[in-house]
């Protein structure tokens, strides 16, 4: 150390570190450049590039659903509403962990595995920066639980979002139909941009058909959010326009009795008010509540529905084909009336079955022994004469039969406004040659005759043609919305007038409406028609048809004997009528599956439904522009409406 | 030795041409008024970044005032003293370096910290001094420039204590160590041939360290900055937000309180690490440029100090202390804005954080004894 500090030489010392000291301080300098150079390349350069990354960070565009349009019936009982229920959701991007953040969850509010499940999968479906919903209808104590552990748990968004409820639950579940999540399919189906932010769609009925009404635009929202995504503020707002509110003709007091009048029998009832076309009920039996859909049925909800022998998921009104039975003689016989393959006056003698020229085969009539002598259209229609309906059947021909058939709606989806509608069949030669591949057989015709063999109609079918029927030939769609208000709705008890269906004149001679009017009046109100017994007391008058479809075939030489058959096997009930018959209003159709006799079973449900109309909507203080003629049954009324029909027909 | 004191003097009085004539306390006010300044500057953008919380600025302003009576208290210490005592402050704090080894308590993977009753104590913050100080007594005593032997005495007494602290792992702050050691060799006037053998040494050495020495996390790290858009959410999320952060900036600035990553919480260590990043969005390249400036001066007034101290040890310890302080802005300016890797180097006298503060102006409570010392002797 000493030799060191001798040999030190200061002064040279200081020079050197002069000379280190700035070369340090130039290298320093060029650094200090390079730094300058790269803040100034970030924020002159390129400044407007982060402007816009930054701007990418903190704002983003929110979809805000629209609220869904509401569903009235004619008197403004609210049958599809929006309630606000709690969602809890999570944006898989902004948690630390999914699973972690599950487990998480899970621990502060049970999770059950069907609830994990339906996320994960939903959450394959969105982009990990869109919330996926884990749960619906919050309870509060739930979202109370989740405020306190807000820190924890990062990525999950408790919003109230409006749930579809539906107050009348399985009343109208048919009608009416659910929401419910947009499945993938869906998803690849829809415009993105109608339904960004939205979580449900119509699944069936009128929540399906009446979809892009009800859905509503999307409204949109700039929101600046934090690092967490949660929102300090709401720079911009586009409001949604809500989705058009729905009246329709229905009447629930009317379904009510309708459903309650069926009971527990499976079975189907459709009514509609023949002056518009409007559907007043349509119920099928046994039902579902449609609540359950809305934010995910439970496997084992889903799997009772299913798998229950009474198919409540099953829409009977729209989509059962039932052959019609004995409920198709008004119609073939206007057939065979107004192609002259009869008149009015032909009779024939019953002598309980019915047999084709060189055809030993028995086409037996219900009643055994027959109907007896001189049994005329009159008479055929009221006792329901199965072997008149053969004989003219068989002559007014396949062809002609179809025709008519046709123009009433058999065979053919009748265009309510609902969505999956079966059309029946309405056989003919090129049906059966195309569908069966077989020539059509005389004995085929004969079975037809009497609204059997290939024969298939719906209930809304038979209730559209009663109402063709019943309006004599004016054709009126049948239709369940009234219209789309968007104003408050007055309750109403008034009918409305013909609306926007679709009419259209049927070219019928009309001296035949009367005939089958009248014979069908019998049905009901003569002692020997099928419907008398079971239709008693009625203060106005209606034209009814029984019918009853069988449901297992039964051979040559056997006897039908109800006790021998398990109640499955029992014969379906059908019923249609009008009324008041002088001046039709409604046209009913009444299924009861199994029901045995159209009379004892379906007439009767069909009379409470048409008793309720009369008494809910009686014809009071006619206005100096209604049509008083038309309470009475006066023949110059008739007169006009003949006319009136041929001058359509001219 | 008389001769040379002489000449040291007249060397004083003719270049500087300055006198003291009170005995009051030793204080450089220049330096003093530079450092209140930025101070100043880093609590009104710590304020900003630490969300407009009192909490934070109140510590800070503690832990500068603790610092600021540290500095004048070293600033009145004869530099002899400092000399002659160096090796008691390095040798102790290698030992407590050793212990940390052992008895080290740790935080987020690293083992940094001694626990004394209590207090947290992180020796290799002291090492940031101890190290340079070492240097400047053992070579300020050598014949310069040093020869070989000494060349690799110092070198020891720089990668012990900066292995020690690279391992536990502190990347940032063993690299600082290194270099604070390292200027005081450069400045001492090692030989251009021992710097090239260093640089070759180092270049050969830097495969074996990437593959043995460096973590998954520090390899990460580098990998990111080639790239940041790789892993966008995880290591890359820093750099983009504060390259964001600084570039949303623009020239003058989003106004305090403004910047939506920093407020909105997208910029990460915010308050600590990446505060420039604050300073760099809520007040533009303005903001920056006056920050820069406030530090070069800093810089220019320890390179003056440096310059004017009368004895080898003080040129090279106040050198050091500045280049050293210049690493510090350096790296951390440039690590925020994308331009080097993430290491933990806090931006200095501005980032939240007591101990550096206290480490830093205990440095420039050295520098000032230097200056103030070169004053009473040129009497």
């Amino acid at each position: 150390m000493r030799e060191d500090r001798v040999l030190k030489n200061t002064h040279w010392e200081a020079r050197l570190y002069a000379v280190r000291i700035s070369v340090a301080v130039l290298v320093l300098l060029i650094m200090m450049g390079a730094l300058v150079w790269r803040y100034y390349d970030l924020q002159i350069s390129r400044h407007d590039e982060f402007t816009t990354l930054a701007e990418n960070n903190r704002i983003h565009v929110r979809a805000v659903a629209p609220a869904r349009g509401l569903i009235f019936d004619r008197n403004g009982v609210l049958l599809a509403d929006n309630r606000p229920g709690f969602t809890l959701s999570v944006v898989i991007e902004r948690s630390a962990g999914i699973d972690q953040l599950l487990a998480t969850i899970d621990q502060l509010i049970d999770l059950d595995d069907d609830e994990v499940e339906r996320f994960k999968k939903f959450a394959q479906q969105r982009r990990p920066y869109e919330s996926v919903p884990l749960r619906y209808k919050l309870s509060e104590q739930e979202q109370s639980i989740l405020a306190v552990n807000q820190h924890r748990l990062d990525g999950i968004e408790v919003s109230a979002r409006l749930v579809r409820d539906y107050p009348l639950g399985s009343l109208l579940s048919h009608v009416v139909g659910y929401t419910g999540r947009i499945n993938q399919q869906e998803l690849t189906q829809f415009d993105p941009t109608q339904y960004r932010g939205v979580h449900t769609t119509g699944k069936t009925g009128l929540e399906k058909y009446y979809e892009k009404t009800l859905l509503g635009e999307v409204g949109y929202e700039r929101v600046e959010t934090n690092a967490r995504g949660r929102v300090m503020r709401v720079l911009e707002r586009i409001d949604p326009v809500p989705g058009k509110t729905l009246r329709l003709f229905l009447d629930s007091r009317l379904q009510e009795i309708a459903v309650r009048a069926l009971g527990a029998e499976r079975g189907a009832v459709v009514a509609i008010e023949t002056g518009t076309g409007g559907v007043l009920a349509l119920a099928s039996t046994p039902s579902f509540d449609p609540n359950l859909f809305v934010t995910g049925i439970s496997h084992a909800d889903y799997g009772a529905l299913r798998d229950s022998p009474d198919r409540p998921l099953f829409d009977r009104a729209l989509r059962g084909q039932y052959p019609p039975g004995s409920t198709v003689k008004p119609f073939f016989g206007l057939a065979a009336l107004d192609s002259k393959v009869i008149t009015s006056g032909y009779d024939i003698y019953d002598p309980g079955f019915y047999q084709l020229d060189n055809d030993k085969r028995k086409y037996r009539d219900w009643k055994r022994g027959g109907h007896g002598t001189r049994i005329d259209i009159y008479k055929a229609i009221e006792q329901s004469c199965d072997t008149f309906f053969y004989d003219i059947g068989y002559k007014t021909g396949i062809d002609d039969l179809h025709r008519y058939g046709t123009m009433f709606g058999f065979g053919l989806a009748s265009g309510v406004d609902l969505p999956g509608e079966a059309r029946g069949i309405m056989p003919s030669r090129d049906w059966k040659q195309g569908d069966r591949g077989v020539v059509w057989y005389p004995g085929d015709t004969v079975n037809v005759s009497i609204g059997q063999g290939f024969m298939l109609a719906t209930p809304m079918q038979l209730a559209a043609a009663t109402s063709h029927l019943a309006n004599r030939g004016v054709v009126r769609t049948p239709r369940l919305v009234m219209s789309d208000v968007e104003e408050e709705i007055v309750s109403n008890t008034e009918l409305t007038d013909a609306s926007g269906s679709d009419t259209e004149i049927l070219t019928i001679n009309p001296v035949h409406w009367d005939t089958i009017s009248d014979a069908m009046v019998a049905v009901v109100h003569n002692i020997r028609g099928t419907a008398s017994r079971a239709v008693t007391g009625l203060d106005y008058k209606m034209a009814g048809k029984t019918g009853t479809a069988q449901v297992v075939g039964i051979k040559q030489n056997e006897r039908y004997d109800a006790s021998k058959l398990a109640k499955l096997q029992l014969d379906h009930a059908l019923f249609i009528a009008f009324a008041p018959a002088d001046n039709p209003r409604i046209a009913v159709a009444v299924i009861v599956e199994n029901g045995e006799h159209g009379s004892s079973t379906a007439a009767p449900v069909a009379r409470e439904v048409i008793d309720a109309f009369l008494a809910f909507y009686p014809l009071v203080d006619p206005g100096p522009e209604t049509d008083i003629d038309s309470l009475s049954d006066s023949p110059p009324e008739r007169a006009t409406h003949r006319e009136s029909e041929a001058e359509h027909r001219g | 030795m008389a001769e040379f004191d002489r000449q040291l003097k007249d060397h004083g009085s003719t270049i500087y041409g300055r006198s003291r004539t009170s005995f009051g306390p030793r204080i450089d006010y220049t330096l003093l008024l530079l450092l209140v300044a930025l101070m100043a500057t880093g609590v009104m953008i710590l304020y900003s970044a630490s969300g407009q919380q009192f909490t934070y600025v109140k510590r800070q302003l503690i832990f500068m005032a603790a610092g600021l009576v540290a500095m004048l208290v070293v600033g009145q210490m004869p530099t002899r003293f400092l000399e002659r005592w160096a090796f008691v402050l390095y040798g102790g704090g290698l030992v407590l370096l050793v212990s940390v080894v052992f008895v080290g308590v740790g935080a987020k993977g690293a083992q940094r910290w001694l626990d004394l009753g209590g207090f947290r104590f992180q020796p290799s913050e002291l090492m940031k001094i101890a190290v340079p100080l070492m240097l400047a007594s053992y070579l300020g005593r050598r014949v310069l420039p040093p020869r070989f032997i000494v060349v690799m005495v110092a070198l020891t007494m720089i990668i012990v204590p900066a292995v020690l602290v690279g391992v536990q792992p502190d990347l940032g702050t063993a690299l600082l160590i290194f270099a604070a050691g390292s200027f005081v060799l450069f400045l001492a006037g090692l030989r251009k041939r021992y710097m090239f053998g260093a640089l070759i040494v180092a270049l050969t050495a830097a495969p074996l360290f990437w593959f043995y020495l460096l973590r998954d996390y520090q390899k990460l790290r580098i990998m990111t900055l080639l790239d940041p858009q790789s892993d966008k959410l995880g290591a890359g999320w820093n750099i983009i937000q504060s390259t964001t952060a600084i570039g949303a900036g623009g020239f003058s600035g989003k106004g305090w309180f403004q910047g939506t990553q920093s407020q909105l919480d997208f910029l990460p260590e915010s308050h600590t690490d990446f505060i420039i990043a604050v300073l760099s969005e809520e007040h533009g390249f303005l903001g920056v440029m006056l920050l820069m400036l406030l530090y070069l001066a800093l810089i220019v007034r320890g390179v003056f100090i440096s310059l004017r101290a009368q004895t080898m040890f003080g040129r090279l310890l106040a050198g050091s202390i500045t280049l050293t302080f210049f690493v510090y802005i350096f790296v951390n300016l440039g690590m925020v804005s994308g331009m080097l890797p993430i290491v933990g180097v806090p931006l200095p006298m501005v980032s939240y954080g007591g101990t550096a503060i206290v480490t830093l102006l205990l440095g420039f409570g050295m520098l000032m004894a230097i200056s103030t010392e070169e004053k009473r002797m040129g009497q």
